[in-house]
């Protein structure tokens, strides 16, 4: 160091101003009563959320006759995997015996062409309504969020009738336009916004070089937009493979969705109720959006707040 | 307006609507073969959105546009022969250095060894071949801007476009790049058109600078014509820092001489070049800080007294703001000659080089 630098001891602070007293990091408490607060809120809602799962989960693991002894919250004496067996194949659901694998699969089957289906159409409808300002785009988007704000149940006959004319009615490839229409609004809205919030100048300088709309659209608005397509793959997932409604309306026995399946299953009068066969026919049923949620959750919030805030 | 022959860039009565919104109105320029022309104005004047209607990004409500004698004013960008570099750099950013400057000869199906012939010109010139691997995200924002500019330019264009290229960089890399775009221009010699708010780019770059405000160009001229002979009050307080000192008073003959009249100081105008056959009234009288002297006696035309009121020392030379009469006025001394707060100085100057404009419509007198 040079000569000009003056170092002063440590400790000597200015003069005139208290010598002891705070300095650095201000002390916290564990037990202070913000973290009492705070860690027992969260703690409480946590047990609130999770002591219907736990009792489902050691329900589903006993037998009957430990059932019927009435302790549901204690843990199972002897563990049996036998009601998971047989929700997932054996259970009985009016004439067919071979339990939930049945639905399992339609759903898969539903489930999967309507997510693509949908997301393929609204991403390009986001994309179209938030750079190609085309004539009538306000409008168009209008009538299409007005369609978020109509509530199913006005719908389901006049679409019941839509699927008989046109042959669908019973079929899964019926409930899997069903899906990707009612999905529509949200997801457009939900791509527009995400699209209009990247910067403008990207989309020019892609148009300066000679990009047109698809181009565009597939070599630099898709490799970009990975956190949205995520947040509507979370979406249409959950919200497809739990509906109920249009699965009950729209299908028959043989086509069932998981959820109707379940629903015949634990609401079935005849005979003995087997709670545990409930209990793991339940768990199975929620089991894939629990996967998504659990697989996917830093890319879900990641795209929520890309969406919410900016690109 | 005085047409150019065989321009390289002819905007013809263009005009541009959004609704009942009018943003550009009726406007005309040609630009020269390898001339750099500076759309220099306020935000909000339409300079940006007058770039893109050449560019082909907006439509235009009216007129017509010529590159390089072909009528462009319906195609597409890609088909006008042009590039173009933004303010915020716009560079893909998943694809890297090499594959942004590519994307637009991809597009187009050239071979690939012209490709990759055209990228290694690009990035010599323009020193960015170290960073050919890279995605934009890990280049700082200067060597982004090149990269911008190097994606215009593997498009071998006659007509480059900048909209406010330098406008996101920090004050010390906007003058290199600055010297960059000029040395740029004067080895391509490509004609380049560039918009920009800052008054020191248009100087600087310009062949010649268009003043825009509120659609209209005001003034279409040479930097230095344009600082010393602005034809409105606009342009003459838009160009300069500090800005020009105006003094509000009448214009007023006496004897056959005109004079300038503010409260009881009389401006003689004997050397002042009219723009045209004066006639007396209520008048601006305007001029530029740095052609106002502190007095030492000899011989200006014009002398008078005044009171100092701040001093701001920048360094390089002071800004001294005075009280002439009622009416604030400004001067620039070297940093040797500054005078105190609150001390009287004599201040002279020669009406030579300084503007008259028409009290009601702003105009050059």
């Amino acid at each position: 160091m040079s000569d000009l630098a003056v170092s002063l001891p440590a400790g000597t602070g200015s003069i005139g101003l208290e010598a002891s007293g705070p300095r650095g990091p201000k002390p916290r408490h564990v037990f202070s009563r913000r973290n009492i607060f705070l860690y027992g809120t969260l703690i409480l809602v946590a047990l609130y959320y999770l002591l219907p799962l736990y009792v489902m989960v050691v329900t589903s693991l006993k037998g009957m006759p430990e059932i019927r002894l009435g302790n549901i919250f204690s843990p199972p004496l002897e563990i049996t995997f036998e009601p998971w067996v047989k929700a997932w194949s054996s259970a009985c659901t009016g004439l067919n015996c071979d339990g939930l694998s049945r639905g399992f699969w339609n759903s898969v089957r539903i489930t999967i062409p309507s997510v693509i289906l949908s997301i393929a159409i609204a991403s390009v409808n986001g994309y179209a309504l938030a750079n190609w300002r085309f004539k009538g785009a306000d409008t168009f988007f209008v009538i299409l969020i007005v369609g978020a704000f109509i509530p199913y149940q006005v719908m389901i006959y006049p679409i019941v009738i839509i699927l008989r004319e046109i042959g669908l009615y019973g079929s899964l490839s019926g409930l899997v336009i069903v899906h990707s229409i009612f999905g529509m609004p949200i997801l457009t809205l939900l791509f527009r916004n995400y699209f209009s919030s990247m910067p403008e100048e990207l989309f020019r300088a892609a148009r300066v070089d000679g990009a047109g709309f698809w181009g565009i659209y597939f070599r630099i608005m898709l490799p970009m937009s990975l956190p949205i397509f995520v947040v509507a793959i979370i979406l249409q997932v959950t919200g497809i493979w739990n509906d109920f409604l249009f699965g009950v309306v729209y299908t028959r026995p043989d086509t069932y969705p998981m959820t109707v399946q379940l629903n015949n299953i634990v609401n079935s009068v005849q005979g003995v109720k087997e709670y545990n066969v409930n209990m793991a026919a339940t768990i199975l049923t929620g089991l894939v959006p629990l996967v998504v949620y659990f697989v996917s959750g830093k890319l879900f919030v990641r795209g929520i707040a890309a969406g919410a805030v900016k690109g | 307006m005085t047409r150019i022959e065989n321009p390289s860039v002819s905007i013809q009565d263009l005009s541009l609507n959004f609704g009942a919104i009018s943003v550009l109105e009726t406007l005309n320029i040609d630009v020269a073969e390898g001339e750099f022309i500076v759309l220099l104005g306020p935000s909000g004047c339409g300079k940006s959105t007058l770039l893109n209607c050449i560019a082909g990004l907006l439509d235009v409500s009216e007129g017509r546009i010529f590159i390089k004698g072909k009528n462009v004013t319906w195609e597409e960008p890609k088909d006008r022969g042009i590039g173009m570099v933004f303010q915020s750099y716009a560079l893909y950013p998943q694809m890297t250095v090499e594959k942004n400057l590519s994307f637009g000869l991809r597009v187009a199906g050239i071979p690939r060894d012209e490709i990759a012939k055209r990228i290694a010109r690009a990035a010599e010139i323009l020193q960015i071949e170290p960073l050919l691997q890279r995605k934009p995200s890990a280049l700082s924002g200067g060597q982004r801007q090149r990269v911008a500019i190097g994606r215009a330019l593997v498009r071998d264009v006659d007509v480059f476009l900048f909209d406010e290229p330098l406008s996101n960089l920090d004050a010390k890399l906007r003058a290199e790049l600055r010297v960059e775009i000029k040395l740029l221009h004067s080895k391509l010699q490509n004609t380049m058109i560039y918009v920009t708010h800052d008054q020191i780019e248009a100087m600087t770059l310009a062949d010649r600078i268009a003043v825009m405000k509120g659609g209209v160009i005001q003034q279409l001229d040479a930097p230095q014509k344009i600082y010393n002979r602005p034809v409105n009050r606009f342009v003459a307080g838009f160009l300069g820092s500090p800005a020009m000192n105006f003094l509000d008073g009448r214009l007023e003959k006496d004897d056959g001489n005109w004079h300038f009249a503010v409260e009881d100081v009389r401006i003689p105008l004997a050397t002042y070049a009219f723009e045209k056959e004066p006639v007396p009234g209520a008048a601006v009288f305007g001029i530029r800080p740095e052609h106002v002297a502190f007095n030492s006696g000899v011989g200006w035309p014009f002398t008078a007294t005044a009171n100092v009121v701040v001093v701001e020392p920048m360094g390089s030379d002071t800004l001294v703001w005075l009280k002439l009469g009622n009416q604030n006025f400004t001067v620039r001394v070297t940093s040797e000659r500054t005078p105190n707060n609150a001390d009287t100085v004599s201040i002279g100057f020669d009406p030579m080089r300084a503007s008259l404009f028409d009290a009601a419509t702003g105009n050059r007198l």
